[in-house]
């Protein structure tokens, strides 16, 4: 046997100490724990100061990253329902064509249809859901996936809501800037909140319908009432993303169920980590950008997309976001193997 | 019926294409009674549940409870009348800790509503009815997750999360199952004490002799029909239970 060094991991001390409450005992410890939290604050906060540099492109590839990241989130609290969203430009869709129609036919600014959007369009994509969440698992899904589809047919069809030609000349923020604050603000609520929700005793409601919802209805609870308003909460920063990209491009149409509102928050999420809602948030922050520098390639972005799903769901399921946390959680060092033997 | 009767099944049938699952079963239950319901496996006691519970809706027959006709409401509408079930195959949230599972029927709309300001802090409440079904509260047990619990603890996880609904009526399907002799010896006091609470239980169960210490009633089922009823004593000495049995089960000694 060659006497070599085998790796040891071992858990830094304050993450022995608790799990989830931090015991600090030094200036070094709170550090450790409050950096990486505030660093990212800090990042996403000095951003747009950084406007001239960084160009109008870039500065609209951190709107859509951030818009995608509001689709994630909301993808990520109906997984924790138990319920597997493969249309997420539903909510898009709806927020969207909401806040176009409020401000073409009533010529109302975003001051008035962002939050009515928001309310509004979650409330008619639960309703559009109600039917429907009776349904699990591949089923909910595949029929989440055909309704935006479907819902665009009809708008081409009928030509209500401008048919083809969608609804333009829309009212507009007053600058990028502006913009940017507003998303990130809802951004930091939205994971806050999300957070704050799932460790309440209502929220803890929503994970054992996924765990067993037979067992939750033996508790006596109306899960089909649950999960709607798990929908509607759901729906509101999806409804919220989809009237701010109205008034973004002074414009809502068709592509507003387009498919990438779809495909690409569940990727994030994949890529990120379910179930965590920080995943959510950072998976798009990897793949929004990463798409954007591929854009050159067009339709072939579809591979890319396919191909992170496939690496990540097999190479690494639980994702960026719970992998990191783990490595910063530890640190290695190296042993020699007769000492580990004799453990 | 009388003010007495809690619970009057009439006529109640249950057909699963062919199978006649649960066929014409009726019978009364008073207010603190406590039925054991026996039969071979695929007699359809589970299914008699399920039809009680509103899980499964009856082909035909009804269901009266409290003098109330609750056929084929919603089973949650069903716990909130007072009916509490636990399942045969233990149906734990896997991924949540042992305490937590119970936080879900504490905070359920029936808990909430019948024991209000009775009940505290959830996880405190939930913790002391871990307890009572034989958890210790020092150990790690009650915080690990339920899916790291071996099969004895989950069934006695699932009497915890009835008892949390504060039923009127409680139905255990086939608990003892899964258990050792000990965890059934430190369960049946419990089981005592609900009774005297004034509690009504239907228990399905397998091992008989264990049943026959807490039940004072007995129905037979076999092939979905009720074959007998009565005290243990008499349904036991029916020739039509005891072939029923035979080549099965092995009766043990009550
Ligand atoms: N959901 C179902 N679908 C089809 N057949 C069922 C279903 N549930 C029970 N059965 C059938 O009904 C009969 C009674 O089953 P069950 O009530 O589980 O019996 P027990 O609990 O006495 O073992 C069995 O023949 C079983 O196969
Ligand atoms: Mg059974």
């Amino acid at each position: 046997m060659n006497p070599g060094y085998r790796k040891e991991r071992i858990d830094r001390g304050i993450k022995v100490r608790s799990d989830d409450v931090f015991v600090l005992a030094s200036m070094r410890d709170l550090l450790y724990v409050v950096l990486p939290r505030a660093l990212v604050i800090i990042l996403l906060l000095i951003f747009p100061a950084f406007q001239d540099i960084l160009g109008s492109y870039w500065q609209n590839v951190m709107l859509s990253t951030m818009v995608i990241a509001l689709l994630a989130l909301s993808w990520d609290l109906l997984a924790g329902i138990g319920l597997v969203s493969l249309g997420q430009s539903l909510f898009f869709g709806m927020g969207g064509y909401l806040a176009g129609y409020l401000s073409f036919t009533f010529g109302w600014g975003p001051l008035y249809t962002l939050p009515v959007a928001t309310v509004g369009g979650a409330l008619l994509s639960t309703l559009t859901l109600y039917p429907i969440l009776r349904l699990r698992g591949i089923y909910f899904g595949m029929i989440t996936f055909a309704v935006p589809l479907l819902l665009s047919r009809v708008i081409e069809v009928t030509k209500i809501l401008g048919g083809t030609e969608g609804m333009s000349s829309l009212p507009s923020f007053p600058n990028t800037g502006f913009e940017l604050y507003l998303v990130m603000a809802v951004l930091f609520v939205t994971v806050y909140a999300y957070r704050m929700l799932v460790g309440t005793d209502y929220g803890l409601v929503f994970n054992a319908i996924r765990d067993n919802d037979r067992a939750v209805v033996a508790a006596g609870y109306d899960i089909q009432w649950y999960k709607a308003q798990g929908v509607f909460i759901a729906a509101l920063p999806a409804c919220f993303a989809g009237a701010f990209m109205t008034h973004h491009f002074q414009f809502v149409g068709m592509p507003a169920f387009a498919l990438d509102y779809s495909i690409l928050p569940l990727t994030s999420v994949v890529i990120g980590g379910v179930g965590t809602f920080f995943g959510a948030v950072l998976g798009s922050f990897v793949l929004v950008p990463l798409s954007e520098l591929l854009r050159e390639f067009g339709s072939l972005r579809v591979v890319v997309y396919s191909l992170m799903l496939l690496v990540f769901t097999i190479g690494l399921p639980e994702g960026i976001f719970r992998f990191v946390l783990r490595k910063y959680h530890q640190f290695e060092r190296l042993v020699p193997m007769e000492e580990a033997s004799n453990e | 019926m009388n003010n007495k009767t809690i619970l009057q099944l009439v006529d109640l049938s249950k057909s699963f294409g062919a199978v006649k699952a649960v066929n014409g079963v009726s019978f009364e239950l008073k207010r603190g009674e406590a039925l054991g319901v026996i039969g071979p496996n695929g007699s359809g006691k589970s299914t008699l549940i399920n039809l009680i519970t509103g899980f499964v809706r009856p082909t035909s027959g009804k269901v009266i409870f409290k003098g109330r006709d609750i056929t084929g409401i919603p089973p949650h509408k069903a716990v909130n009348l007072g009916i509490a079930r636990s399942f045969q195959l233990a149906r734990p949230f896997y991924n949540i800790p042992v305490y937590k599972n119970v936080v879900i029927p504490v905070y359920s709309p029936r808990a909430r509503k019948h024991l209000g300001a009775k009940y505290g802090d959830r996880d405190e409440v939930a913790i002391h009815l871990l307890e009572d079904v034989g958890f210790e509260r020092d150990s790690q047990v009650p915080y690990k997750n339920a899916g790291e619990l071996p099969h004895g603890y989950l069934k006695r996880l699932e009497l915890a999360r009835c008892l949390a609904l504060d039923p009127d009526l409680i139905i255990l399907d086939e608990l003892f199952s899964g258990m050792s002799m000990s965890e059934i010896a430190s369960i049946l006091p419990l089981l005592e004490r609900i009774r005297e609470e004034g509690k009504t239980l239907i228990m399905v169960e397998h091992r008989l002799s264990e049943l026959f210490r807490v039940v004072d009633k007995t129905v037979v089922l076999n092939f979905g029909k009720k074959i007998a009823e009565g005290t243990p004593r008499q349904v036991m000495a029916v020739e039509e239970v005891t072939s029923a049995y035979l080549g099965s089960e092995v009766i043990s000694n009550a």
